[in-house]
């Protein structure tokens, strides 16, 4: 049998949702970001909401998020995607608007406007991503870096007494009366990544019935930051970073 | 049928916003500007034109909220004071690279740093030059009155969609805290979300239909070449806006020897300042830039061949004075008399600035 005759509509079993580009990922080999895209991506397609979703990109790796769904994007400055955020949703109360923002941008330059988009209980999707590190500007240290760990401005490992602790923003988050739904879930198993997808649908539904701010922590890998290789990331991540960010829902309502 | 009210500057910028059909408001409060957004609490737009007016939780989210509201084709505006300005500056400079569209109001006070609430023009170079990174300009208007304050926020908004560019309305305490009779327009509709489709859907995040690509904004571009174009497209924008739309207003400039330059709250003393010379048989006149960028160049040097001097009247240590300088190009000598600190001259006193430089 050739190939020619495998490759046939009625043998597919699985694609790309349309809400993808086409274009090639600039993410690094074995980063969670590209599994988190397409799982956002197929939560539009399979809600038919591609008309009516706005995306917020942050400053980081993912600046370049607006080149990989057919959607609507605007590119914000560090940390302040929750304010752009907040006025595209009331300006337009029936479109889907999400932040999409990384640890550095969310939990240490924009802790401001993450507490206070929440705390007003803004009827948009958070995805924050937490790999404990600042990608894209070279593995620097960031408010969830580790104690211990080593990164590029903490070339000896973090040390409490320098640096202060690892910022749980995610359990901060939950505190707060105007956030519906709180979760933490990871991307490196499939099962990993079912969950974390059944959590973004479930964000998505809430922002239209106006029950306020959903907020999905996803605790990434990024092997290049962490320099080892994409396995040895993923099971660093699950000896060291799970215990300190446990993963499940700390709020449902 | 107008209606006529007796109203604050700054009252009347709310009154503005909500008439000309303004969707959101997004400010924090700093004195001496919280009369915008005071007012516009209590006019409770939300109830009749639907407009959005929120308090948030700092200038940095206030400029923000504006980025986001702009990038959605709507018309959004924000007010500071100096310290809050300095703030947004970071903002603006993003809207101004995204090419999007915003009226903002700085009702100035004396700075650097916390500085006083008193009235202020030191923020000319920060406004006119650019105040954040990067090489942009913004329109910056300067009224003189509350009935200008009124109108220049449906003036801003004509401008800032039309060249789709931030438009600074550059005003100080003075101004602000001074009530005037203002001459109200008829309310202007805001437009439906299907209208802001068709007139703005080839650019705003107005939600991708199957009919169009997906709308990306962004300031972003590293490959040098795109972003060399990028910054060209900016610079040719600014060009036509410098002959297209530079405005001003002059008093008895036309047998002047001498003319006065001066805008905002310092126009209105140094009006007083040129009666009194006249009275005296000094040839004396006026020239009230009323956009600061463009600035009138080509008036300035229309009357270069009359005029024996110019002498810039500011409530800074001398800001504008470099513009008229750039313009006169060494060609007729140009003076500067400033006060400080929210102390407002006298006619009288400019008027004795001008013969101490002029007159010996």
């Amino acid at each position: 049998m050739d190939i020619k005759d495998i490759i046939k509509p009625e043998n597919i079993v699985y694609q790309k949702t349309k809400v993808l580009t086409n274009k090639v990922m600039h993410y690094c080999p074995g980063c969670s970001h590209g599994t988190v895209h397409k799982l956002i991506a197929e939560v539009i397609d399979e809600m038919d909401i591609q008309d009516k979703t706005i995306g917020i990109t942050p400053v980081g790796c993912a600046v370049f998020g607006y080149n990989y769904m057919h959607i609507d994007w605007q590119q914000a400055a560090h940390g302040r995607a929750p304010a752009l955020a907040t006025a595209t949703k009331r300006l337009y109360p029936d479109k889907y608007v999400f932040t999409y923002q990384g640890d550095g941008d969310l939990a240490s330059i924009g802790t401001a406007e993450i507490m206070h988009a929440c705390n007003r209980g803004e009827n948009i999707v958070v995805i924050f991503i937490n790999n404990a590190i600042y990608g894209m500007t070279g593995g620097q240290m960031a408010p969830t870096t580790l104690i211990g760990m080593v990164t590029s401005t903490t070339p000896y490992g973090r040390q409490v007494d320098l640096n202060g602790y690892p910022l749980k923003i995610t359990e901060l988050i939950a505190q707060l009366e105007g956030t519906c739904y709180v979760t933490r879930q990871s991307v490196q198993t499939a099962v990993a990544a079912r969950k974390t997808k059944k959590a973004i649908r479930k964000a998505f539904e809430n922002s239209n019935q106006k029950k306020g701010t959903s907020f999905i922590e996803v605790v990434s890998s990024c092997n290049s930051g962490w320099k080892v290789s994409p396995v040895q990331a993923n099971e660093w991540m699950e000896e060291n970073m799970f215990p300190v960010y446990p993963l499940g829902d700390i709020k449902d309502r | 049928m107008t209606e006529k009210v007796l109203k604050k500057g700054n009252e009347v910028i709310a009154l503005g916003a909500i008439h000309c059909g303004c969707d959101g408001y997004f400010g924090y409060p700093i004195t001496p500007q919280s009369e915008i957004m005071e007012t516009l609490m209590e006019e409770k737009p939300w109830e009749t034109t639907g407009m959005v007016v929120l308090q948030a939780e700092s200038e940095i989210a206030s400029i923000n909220m504006v980025h986001g509201g702009a990038c959605c084709g709507k018309k959004v505006m924000t007010s500071s004071s100096s310290p809050g300005m300095s703030l947004m500056c970071e903002g603006l400079s993003y809207l101004a690279g995204s090419e999007l569209p915003c009226v903002l109001v700085n009702v100035v006070r004396g700075g650097p740093g916390l500085g006083t609430i008193q009235p202020s023009q030191g923020d000319y170079f920060q406004a006119v030059k650019g105040g954040g990174h990067g090489d942009y300009r913004v329109i910056v208007l300067a009224p003189f009155s509350a009935q200008e304050m009124y109108d220049f926020v449906w003036l801003g908004f004509d401008l800032a969609f039309k060249y789709r560019t931030p438009v600074l309305i550059l005003t100080d305490g003075m101004i602000g805290q001074m009530m005037e009779k203002v001459e109200l327009r008829p309310q202007k509709p805001r437009l439906s979300d299907q209208e802001v489709a068709e007139l703005y859907g080839s650019w705003a995040t107005t939600g991708k239909p199957t009919t169009r690509q997906e709308n990306i904004i962004t300031s972003l571009a590293l490959e040098a070449r795109v972003h060399e174009a990028l910054n060209q497209k900016l610079q040719a924008k600014y060009r036509v806006i410098e002959e297209s739309e530079v405005r001003f207003e002059t008093l008895q400039c036309e047998d002047a020897d001498y003319i006065l330059v001066a805008y905002g709250s310092m126009a209105r003393i140094c009006e007083s300042a040129v009666e009194l010379a006249r009275s005296q048989g000094i040839k004396l006149g006026l020239l009230r830039p009323i956009t600061l960028f463009p600035f009138p160049v080509k008036e300035i040097e229309r009357m270069i061949p009359q005029l024996k001097g110019i002498m810039s009247v500011e409530l800074s240590t001398g800001q504008m004075v470099e513009d008229i300088r750039l313009a006169v190009s060494g060609k007729v000598p140009v003076t500067f008399y400033g006060r400080l600190g929210g102390v407002i001259p006298t006619p009288q006193e400019v008027l004795d600035a001008f013969k101490t430089n002029y007159m010996k």
